[in-house]
């Protein structure tokens, strides 16, 4: 069973990874801790819920919408909620209490509309069977959650330590002022990463809701504490670390859920948190900058 | 025509006015310096040059073009560049990225990065090559895929005058660029200026409180005091000049002068 257990927990280890990339990429660049992050994720799983109910799409096209649509949101949220602020140069707390607030007030709106309780995707989304390799079974949904992820990620990467766009965001990162007099555009590509780590979010609510088959306002509050979690124990800022650190959640949970109990399954991110404080504290590969997006 | 024409320059923060209608130009192909006792307004007048500060009044062109209102990276789009008095690389990127992130205005690709077009890759080496040809040009060729956060304090400074010369600039500004160098680094630093002037036509202005080191090298000079101009001339008439002396020495050799008047 051991196999069957080590499949499962990563592919929930690769959509907490997927998560925690886009969380901590908003960190690293606005070197502000943005808790509407979560609702980006709860927006992107309903986006593509009402994408494959409403509009008959498959679950690979909605995909992409949930993505779109919880970018576009991360956009306009940050520019409503923070560009006054940073403008200000106003202390990092003020920026995380307006997200804060803002969180609240967008979760309580979202179960007033929505109502709290649990969604499905219709039934024709797990209509691709699954694979056997001996004892494991692998679902094709479980496989398009994987790879999904994966691609995305390395996208991702790809795009921020190996192109020029993510050598601008990186000296946006780095310092916003320098990067200026170097002639680039640093409200745009404050606009480009919340754009981006938005989608990531939404990208990682529709293949969580997926994977648990669970989609509901609040399930983004639950996301971001492990999200948290995650990005500590990778390391605040770095994107390889949240990578790592996800898929090792991940595989810690089901291992646990497995072998021990259920009931312990939730601790297990917060002990992995606690060890790595006491042992690690800038995170498992950590230096000291946090600013390495 | 001049390069640089700063025109009525003001800025005030609350009571305190930093630089008060300052007017200059810079020549086109000249080293011109920026001097003046500590406070004098230097710095604030290269913030509003560079378009960090907005100024109270006044105006600022480069060529015939205002830079009034323009953020800094519309302006160094334009051809204005700057660096720092504490140094401002990216310390941790590598020293060719960093020269690198100077050519961002350049490269037209945006949305081709994504599509990881021909047109793209070419211009992505060219991209790499211009850069390795500009550390070539201040001496760090060796350094290139160094973390920029690991070279010594005077080989940060010629990165931060590569990075800078990457954003191709008509204008390169430089706050006290010698600022922490011991005089072998100054040295060559000095020699490195001369080449942008002479060897890539550059024009410098610069803030700097090495005396040697602006007497030798700038064309031409302006000076500040409590955010004033009380001088602008060539090196030898603004050392002659009793504004200057007074400043720099204080108005007890203005008594001295006076004094030595009245025994005539």
């Amino acid at each position: 069973m051991l196999e069957q257990q080590l499949v499962n927990g990563v592919v929930l280890g690769a959509t907490y990874a997927l998560f925690a990339i886009g969380f901590t990429l908003m960190f690293g660049v606005m070197g502000v801790i943005n808790l509407t992050y979560g609702v980006y994720f709860a927006l992107g799983a309903f986006a593509a819920l009402w994408s494959t109910q409403g509009l008959g799409l498959p679950i690979w096209a909605a995909l992409p919408v949930g993505a779109l649509v919880a970018g576009v949101l991360a956009v306009v949220l940050d520019t409503l909620l923070l560009t006054r602020l940073r403008r200000a140069k106003a202390p990092e707390l003020a920026s995380l209490m307006v997200t804060l607030g803002a969180t609240l007030f967008l979760y309580a709106g979202m179960a007033a509309a929505l109502g709290t309780e649990i969604r499905r995707f219709p039934a024709e989304v797990f209509s691709g069977g699954a694979y056997s390799l001996g004892d494991v079974r692998v679902g094709t949904t479980q496989l398009l959650i994987l790879a999904a992820a994966i691609v995305l990620m390395l996208a991702l990467l790809a795009l921020v330590r190996g192109s020029r766009l993510g050598l601008a965001i990186r000296a946006v990162a780095e310092n916003p002022d320098a990067a200026s007099l170097m002639g680039i555009n640093g409200a745009l590509m404050l606009r480009v990463v919340s754009f981006l780590s938005g989608a990531i979010g939404g990208a990682a609510g529709v293949l969580v809701g997926l994977n648990f088959n669970a989609i509901q306002p609040f399930m983004g509050e639950h996301m971001m504490l492990r999200g948290f979690a995650v990005i500590i124990v990778g390391g605040l800022g770095d994107l390889r670390g949240a990578l790592l650190a996800g898929l090792l959640v991940g595989l810690a949970e089901v291992l646990t859920a497995a072998y021990l109990s259920s009931t312990l399954k939730d601790m297990i991110a917060f002990a992995l948190l606690v060890a790595t404080l006491w042992f690690r504290p800038l995170g498992l590969f950590g230096r000291a900058a946090a600013k390495r997006a | 025509m001049a390069l640089l024409t700063v025109q009525g320059l003001t800025r005030r923060f609350q009571g305190l006015v930093a630089v008060d209608s300052v007017d200059f130009t810079v020549t086109p192909g000249t080293v011109h310096g920026l001097i003046g006792p500590n406070g004098a307004g230097k710095t604030t007048l290269f913030n509003l040059v560079s378009g960090v500060l907005a100024p109270s009044a006044g105006s600022v062109r480069l060529g015939d073009q205002p830079l009034d209102g323009l953020p800094p990276y519309r302006r160094t789009a334009l051809g204005l560049a700057r660096t720092f008095q504490n140094i401002r690389i990216f310390s941790e990127m590598t020293v060719l990225e960093n020269v690198m992130t100077g050519l961002h205005t350049r490269l037209s690709a945006t949305w081709g990065i994504l599509l990881r077009s021909p047109g793209f890759r070419a211009e992505e080496r060219q991209a790499k090559a211009k850069a390795r040809d500009l550390l070539a040009f201040v001496g760090l060729s060796e350094a290139a895929d160094i973390r920029a956060g690991d070279l010594p304090y005077g080989d940060q400074r010629r990165l931060e005058i590569a990075r800078a010369l990457a954003c191709e600039p008509r204008l390169v500004l430089l706050d006290e660029p010698a600022a922490g160098m011991n005089p072998a680094e100054t040295h060559a630093l000095l020699g490195l200026l001369r080449r942008l002037r002479d060897e890539r036509g550059l024009t410098l202005l610069l803030v700097e409180h090495d005396m040697p080191l602006v007497m030798s090298l700038c064309d031409r000079l302006t000076v500040l005091n409590f955010g004033r101009r009380i001088a602008d001339g060539t090196p030898a008439e603004v050392r002659a000049h009793p504004a200057v002396i007074e400043a720099y020495l204080g108005t007890g050799s203005h008594e001295a002068g006076a004094s030595r008047e009245a025994v005539k």
